[in-house]
């Protein structure tokens, strides 16, 4: 199917159509469902094992990834109960340091690479980006597809690059972003979920969190029937990571709903989805303590992000 | 997480939309009148209704009855006002959507108030928490401004608040109104001058400079007083001249002024947020005001019920906040400076001496 431009679009183009009022209502719809007492509290736990801690500013430094680090394994000093969170996301330069705050706390190492966020570079320069961050111990790879490649209909050449990075990820995970906020229509995002799935990758991501619109509830359910449909067609499982705006216990609450009514309980677990997010995570924590206390928590008891 | 629960404000919801319905039957009522019983029909009361179920029966001696009642001569409609929340710069009804119900000091109905919950304390103290910044990093030149144009605002509004203190049971609200307007200018006065009075250069033994400034505290929530104009600007004018931003419950009694007094502050350069006015049950609200993590210092001067302010008290050392808790003020009294410095942190700076 993959062998040539003709084969791939026509599969791609043979997709069903996303009913973007439909969809928009569906997930709108699904946004209204009141989560509350032991169910939330639930749900703030499962959240917060899902949330890759992300910094990826060009002002990072080693000593912000390593206090990033600390606040992975322990998001809440003050309450050893709290989870960690799944991993820690950032540049390729910065994994080794990464790696060694973290050591064998079980809280894996994410790394953005090919040329993150525009992913405007050769294949080479991005292949080499992946194998630098992979040679320094990242668990998971967040690459960004060609998305000028893709709009202008060359899909051989964004399922190419992604089943390259994929053979230089070796044993890393491959999360694929697709940047939904640049691909301008549903029926863009259904067609960018199947490429990335069929090229290799094991989860999807919604954005770089560089570009708005970013993880709306839309694209995540549009996301959720892909992996959902894959699993179905091929028998094998992908995982989905919205990331990007998503900085409310609500609004993550809203995800972990989509999720269940979308793709099915299955896909509620760190494995198979997770939260790109760095201001989330206090929030979490302060509707965790809201709950644990019977009081509202301030924002002066938690970290600075 | 497949457990959902609806909404236990659902209820209260339907019930706030019904009472809102009902207001607006209310005030309809001049309309559904039928004009067809005062009009004299031949045959009785029988042929009367007769006469008003028949489509061809719209001759002379029946009006027609929208038109009747759209001309001048039947009188406007009501247009009430809705009294709601001010919470971030804007009026949101309450989250829980519930209403009660607000009398004269003589029993008559005079409006439905919003009754605040406690998200609408919390919302309200995230809109205090993120003005914070802002409020107080204003000059207080500035901030003295922003008030003497609250009072010119509340000087122009001069007789609608006469009226509506009036409504409330306030004996001699014009003068009540005139001594808020001027208690205003009294605390807008003093924005750039309590630095002067409460900080110090202070001597000490070393070759250093030894600065105390006063700085503001933070997020106040403020229980205001059931003095329902004067009162409240009593309370909330010196947590907010030097720097503060409060969170108000307003006067449950006579909560209908405060909301009016919102409307006065949207259009006083004020920025949103800097003030927030709930209004509804202090026992309920309050509570949760004083146990919020994010709340530097309570105000229980309204507090009336001595339970809910030894419970308030003892919620509000959780995280140290100031708490003022004064015994029966006189309003009309010389307030003094004691407000202001209720609600203000000390900085004290240590400087080396230069050669």
């Amino acid at each position: 199917m993959a062998a040539s431009n003709a084969t791939l679009r026509a599969f791609l183009h043979g997709l069903p159509g996303v009913d973007r009022v439909g969809a928009d209502q569906r997930a709108a719809m699904l946004g209204t469902r009141s989560i509350k007492t032991t169910a939330k509290a639930g749900a703030i736990d499962l959240a917060i094992r899902m949330v890759d801690l992300t910094t990826l500013e060009g002002a990072d430094t080693p000593g912000k990834v390593r206090a990033m680090c600390a606040k992975a394994v322990h998001p809440d000093p003050s309450d050893p109960s709290v989870p960690k969170v799944a991993a820690v996301c950032v540049y390729p330069d910065l994994v080794a340091q990464a790696v060694e705050a973290l050591g064998n706390s079980g809280v894996k190492v994410a790394s953005v690479a090919t040329a993150f966020p525009s992913g405007r570079s050769s294949l080479e320069i991005k292949v080499a980006d992946t194998e630098l961050a992979v040679a320094a111990g990242a668990d998971e790879i967040d690459m960004v597809i060609d998305r000028g490649a893709f709009l202008s209909g060359d899909y051989v050449k964004v399922f190419e690059e992604i089943a390259a990075i994929k053979a230089a990820c070796g044993p890393a995970h491959l999360k694929v972003i697709l940047e939904t906020g640049e691909l301008a229509t549903y029926d863009n995002v259904r067609r960018a979920s199947w490429l990335a799935m069929m090229a290799g990758g094991d989860f999807i991501k919604t954005s770089t969190g560089k570009v708005q619109p970013a993880a709306t509830p839309s694209v995540t359910l549009i996301m959720l029937e892909a992996v959902r449909d894959f699993l179905a067609t091929t028998g094998r499982k992908v995982g989905v990571k919205p990331a990007g705006g998503i900085r409310t216990t609500k609004d993550a609450i809203k995800m972990l709903v989509l999720v269940n009514e979308t793709a099915g309980e299955g896909w509620l677990d760190p494995d198979w989805f997770r939260l790109g997010a760095s201001t989330l995570l206090n929030d979490l924590l302060m509707q965790r303590q809201k709950l644990s206390t019977g009081r509202y928590a301030g924002s002066d008891y938690f970290t600075l992000d | 997480m497949s457990k959902t629960e609806r909404d236990a404000a659902g209820a209260p919801a339907a019930k706030a939309r019904k009472a809102r319905t009902g207001k607006a039957q209310a005030a309809k009522e001049p309309v559904v009148e039928i004009p067809a019983e005062e009009t004299p029909v031949a045959g009785g009361p029988v042929a009367a209704a007769l006469v008003a179920e028949s489509p061809l029966a719209q001759g002379p001696g029946v009006p027609a009855v929208r038109e009747e009642a759209d001309g001048p001569q039947g009188g406007r409609l009501a247009v009430r006002k809705t009294y709601k929340l001010y919470i971030g710069g804007a009026f949101p009804r309450s989250e829980s959507g519930r209403s009660y119900v607000v009398t004269s000091s003589t029993g008559g109905f005079l409006a439905n108030a919003s009754k605040a919950s406690r998200k609408d304390a919390r919302d309200a103290v995230s809109a205090a928490r993120k003005a914070f910044a802002g409020w107080s990093g204003a000059t207080p030149y500035n901030r003295g401004q922003i008030l003497y144009r609250i009072a010119e605002m509340l000087e122009s509004r001069r007789a609608q608040f006469a009226a509506e203190l009036a409504e409330a049971g306030t004996g001699r609200a014009g003068e009540a109104v005139d001594a808020a307007i001027d208690r205003l200018v009294w605390y807008a006065g003093w924005s750039d001058k309590i630095a002067a009075v409460a900080g110090s250069a202070n001597p000490v033994a070393g070759p250093y400079f030894n600065i105390s400034a006063p700085e503001p505290t933070g997020v106040v929530a403020v229980v205001a007083p059931d003095d329902p104009l004067l009162g409240l600007v009593s309370v909330v004018a010196p947590v907010i001249v030097t720097g503060n931003t409060c969170v108000v419950i307003a006067s449950e009694r006579a909560p209908l002024p405060s909301i009016t007094l919102a409307e006065v502050l949207a259009t006083s350069d004020l920025p949103g947020g800097v003030v927030n006015i709930l209004t509804g049950s202090v026992k309920e609200v309050a509570p949760w005001l004083a146990a919020h993590m994010d709340v530097n210092a309570i105000d229980l001067t309204g507090v009336a019920d001595e339970d809910v302010a030894v419970a308030c008290e003892q919620a509000a050392a959780e995280n140290l906040k100031r708490v003022l808790r004064p015994s029966a003020p006189d309003w009309s009294a010389d307030p003094g400076t004691r407000r202001m410095t209720a609600f203000l942190e000390t900085k004290t700076v240590w400087h080396p001496t230069g050669v």
